[in-house]
């Protein structure tokens, strides 16, 4: 039993990873009919806002240690940050060690900014153009960001850990009545949990609640007819992009302390959260968020040791077994709207 | 340029070549290399020989490529007499003297291996037919390696392998062709067991999680007998895909499994990873059958230490070298200093073990030509079969006949717990001599393989 509550648990945090991803991606095709195979690349963007964030907080300047020698036998060089020297070195250090949640604020206006960038730039080009067009233009865009990260960042993942206070492990065995240290489950993947939900909730009351989510839900419905009525739609769409960008983003910054990121990270997690989405039907944002956390928690049952002991090898092709099952029986996926990609 | 095809014509003329080397005595052969510079693979001119150095240029170790480039640039900046010269002047044989190899002005091309096989043997191929390679060496995987030994086998070229821990690449899939000097998992293990028992006594339950290709199989094996030697017991071995990157649902079931020690036999991406989830998981402040929970991972890489941050402190595992050995444990470790200052003073930072290893078979392979007088692949093979030599900072190394294997001594590391730079990443807990981490070439763990005879190729 606590071996399943831990699974459900992991499965939780992987799915809520695949759905912010999946949930952005949706947002995009449902607009602007676009598939954007950029998007994990977006993911990927967001985790390195947090690595900026870092490093930019970590900014030093170098003072020469006489007491110490470096790996050659000269001065030891030290490097002290710029926080530290202006606000003393306790807070210093609190500020650098509480990045990865300050990089939330620097991630949202650049992601709204790339994604802008992004669909006005190069994705507006491509909206008539068919799907394999696009594929093949955004998968290309996600190469090319992808290779600009790793010529500045390097390959190695980057440690980006979460705040010390968070750090540790919450036992959860206790609180349900079990032995000590038996579910064992980190704060931090706690903390992405709600986050996502705390995300998903706010874009949904956004398209649900405010206005322009109700023009832009309008859009995704009927974009001619609101055309008609002197609505600039694609502009609406425009943002909702960037929206998306951001949502990806902010999964990517918030990630970070649970693997330490690095530039290929995007494309991971990118296949996943298409059959994410194709599962949870296309252009449908309640479905790709229920598949979302439906695939990671399938996923985390799968690698269970038992399970794998029967079937071996079934964590890796779990995701895509359930994908064929969902789509023989339910060809539009799980909440899939009709008419979506089906001209 | 020439180009390789194998032809029967080719087939036909390396097997006379072949059968007549191996019909004369081997004290007559060394004269006959030497008067030689024709009949075997893209013989170079008297102006210049080309070698071929293939790493991951992209893909995941990319960075680790990246070292081992800086390391071969600086070897032939040595060979051809520029810089200080580096471990030239430590290296027990002085047959270089810094005005190329055989009088002839070092070259090189490069290749990106992408960490992958296929990619691997593409460029090395391009290398020898395009570009003339005498010589291939790198990789940053044992899957690379393997792959590409296999290549330069059949096409008559050397292999001096890079970084490939795997037991299989000087085991079931050696070849004639193809040399290590990088240690391997067996010997990882064997200088690991005692330090453990040392460490954390001969009672101990393990789990192990393991990559699931050719290095990970070959690790778990040998971390499995050896720990098992000391009085641990077995309790899982899981093996985890390649691709990877979240280990939660494999770290999940450690909690419940009774085991104390969780061995990691993963390396790059997947040890920052699979450690980095670990240590979110708690299970090092765990106590488990009265014992704290310990994570081990047998081998070291510097570049990944950084990746896994303060997750790697006080976490032992064991390295081919480490550039504050000779510091450190003395002067048998000569060669080490003098790399450090020489690749230091070049890049600003010290150099990785990936970068030592191959600096060290960059000058093995030049030494070994200027002591056959050839070229010729099968006088290099000769040359370096059995070749005992010091200084290249590894202390007194035997580079074993039987298997292409170098036997020499192994670093036992740990995290640090209070690094004082971002280089000082690891400590050195004990240095095995090599002895305590030789094995018979019929070792159970290597068996299935056959060097089979050297091939000139052409």
């Amino acid at each position: 039993m606590d071996a399943i509550i831990l699974q459900v648990l992991n499965g939780l945090d992987k799915g809520s990873a695949y759905a912010l991803i999946a949930l952005g991606l949706t947002l995009i095709f449902g607009t602007l009919g676009v598939v954007n195979f950029a998007h994990g690349a977006l993911f990927m963007l967001g985790a390195f806002c947090a690595v900026t964030m870092q490093r930019i907080l970590s900014a030093s300047y170098t003072v020469i240690d006489e007491t110490k020698t470096d790996f050659l036998g000269n001065p030891q060089k030290v490097d002290v940050p710029y926080v530290e020297g202006w606000f003393g070195p306790d807070i210093g250090t609190a500020i650098v060690d509480w990045s990865v949640p300050l990089a939330i604020l620097f991630a949202i206006p650049v992601m709204l900014l790339i994604g802008y960038i992004m669909e006005r730039g190069l994705i507006k080009h491509f909206y008539k153009r068919p799907h394999a067009d696009q594929i093949l233009v955004t998968f290309g865009l996600a190469i090319v960001l992808q290779e600009l990260i790793k010529y500045f960042y390097g390959a190695n993942p980057i440690p980006t850990p979460a705040p010390e206070v968070f750090r540790g492990s919450f036992d959860f065995g206790l609180l349900l009545g079990f032995a000590e240290n038996t579910i064992i489950y980190p704060y931090w993947r706690m903390i992405y949990f709600v986050f996502s939900l705390v995300i998903i909730g706010a874009v949904f009351g956004f398209l649900q609640f405010t206005t322009f989510g109700m023009v832009v839900r309008a859009g995704m419905a009927d974009r001619e007819t609101v055309g008609l009525l002197g609505i600039n739609i694609d502009r609406k769409f425009t943002i909702m992009f960037g929206i998306a960008a951001a949502v990806a983003g902010l999964a990517g910054v918030m990630y970070t302390p649970i693997n330490s990121p690095n530039y290929h990270m995007g494309m991971d997690f990118l296949v996943l959260s298409f059959v994410v989405v194709v599962v949870g039907g296309m252009g449908s944002l309640p479905g790709a968020v229920l598949a979302g956390f439906m695939l990671g928690i399938l996923e985390a049952f799968a690698s269970m040791n038992w399970i794998k002991d029967i079937v071996p090898g079934i964590d890796q092709i779990i995701i895509y077994l359930v994908a064929i099952l969902i789509l023989l029986t339910r060809p539009r996926g799980l909440m899939g709207r009709k008419g979506v990609m089906e001209e | 340029m020439s180009k390789t095809t194998l032809t029967r014509r080719g087939l036909l003329k390396s097997g006379i070549a072949t059968g007549a080397g191996l019909a004369v005595p081997t004290i007559f052969t060394g004269a006959a290399w030497a008067a030689s510079h024709s009949g075997f693979t893209n013989a170079p001119g008297d102006s210049e020989v080309v070698l071929g150095f293939n790493v991951p240029q992209t893909g995941p170790y990319a960075d680790e490529g990246a070292d081992e480039l800086r390391a071969y640039e600086l070897a032939v900046e040595h060979l051809n007499g520029g810089g200080d010269g580096g471990m030239l002047s430590t290296f027990s044989s002085k047959t270089l003297d810094g005005t190329g190899i055989l009088g002839r002005k070092v070259k090189f091309v490069t290749g990106d291996t992408q960490t992958k096989s296929d990619a691997a043997r593409a460029s090395a191929k391009s290398m020898i037919e395009k570009d003339g390679a005498i010589m291939i060496t790198g990789g940053s995987s044992s899957g690379v390696a393997v792959a590409v030994q296999g290549l330069c086998q059949e096409a008559g070229i050397m292999f001096m392998a890079g970084l490939t821990h795997s037991n299989d690449t000087t085991g079931k899939d050696k070849k004639a062709n193809g040399f290590r000097h990088f240690f391997n998992a067996y010997q990882s293990a064997a200088a690991l067991g005692p330090v453990l028992k040392a460490l954390y006594g001969d009672d101990r339950k393990a789990y192990h999680l393991t990559a699931d290709y050719t290095w990970g199989w070959t690790q778990e094996e040998s971390m499995v007998a050896f720990t098992e030697d000391i009085g641990w017991e077995t309790v899982n071995t899981v093996l985890t895909p390649l691709s990877a990157t979240d280990f939660s649902s494999y770290i999940a079931p450690v909690l419940n499994s009774g085991a104390d020690v969780l061995i990691l036999n993963h390396y790059g991406g997947n040890m920052v990873n699979s450690l980095t989830n670990a240590v979110q998981f708690g299970l090092r402040e765990k106590m488990v059958n009265g014992k704290q929970f310990e994570i081990v991972v047998p081998l070291y890489s510097e570049l990944m230490a950084r990746g896994a941050g303060q997750n790697i402190k006080g976490i032992p595992g064991s390295q081919n070298w480490d550039w504050k050995l000779e510091n450190e444990k003395g002067a048998r470790y000569v060669g080490t200093n003098a790399f450090v200052q020489s690749f230091g003073e070049k890049y600003g930072f010290p150099p990785s073990q990936a970068a030592q290893t191959c600096y060290a078979q960059t000058l093995l392979y030049a030494d070994a030509v200027a002591r056959a007088g050839s070229f010729n692949p099968c006088a290099v093979v000769e040359a370096l079969e059995g070749f005992e030599f010091d200084g290249l900072g590894n202390g007194p190394t035997l580079y074993r006949a039987d298997d292409h294997q170098c036997f020499k001594d192994v670093v036992v590391v740990r995290g640090k717990e209070n690094p004082e730079n971002e280089f000082d990443l690891v400590e050195i807990v004990e240095v095995t001599p090599s002895e305590k981490v030789t094995y018979a070439p019929d070792n159970e763990m290597f068996a299935g393989g056959n060097l089979g005879e050297c091939n000139p190729g052409a």
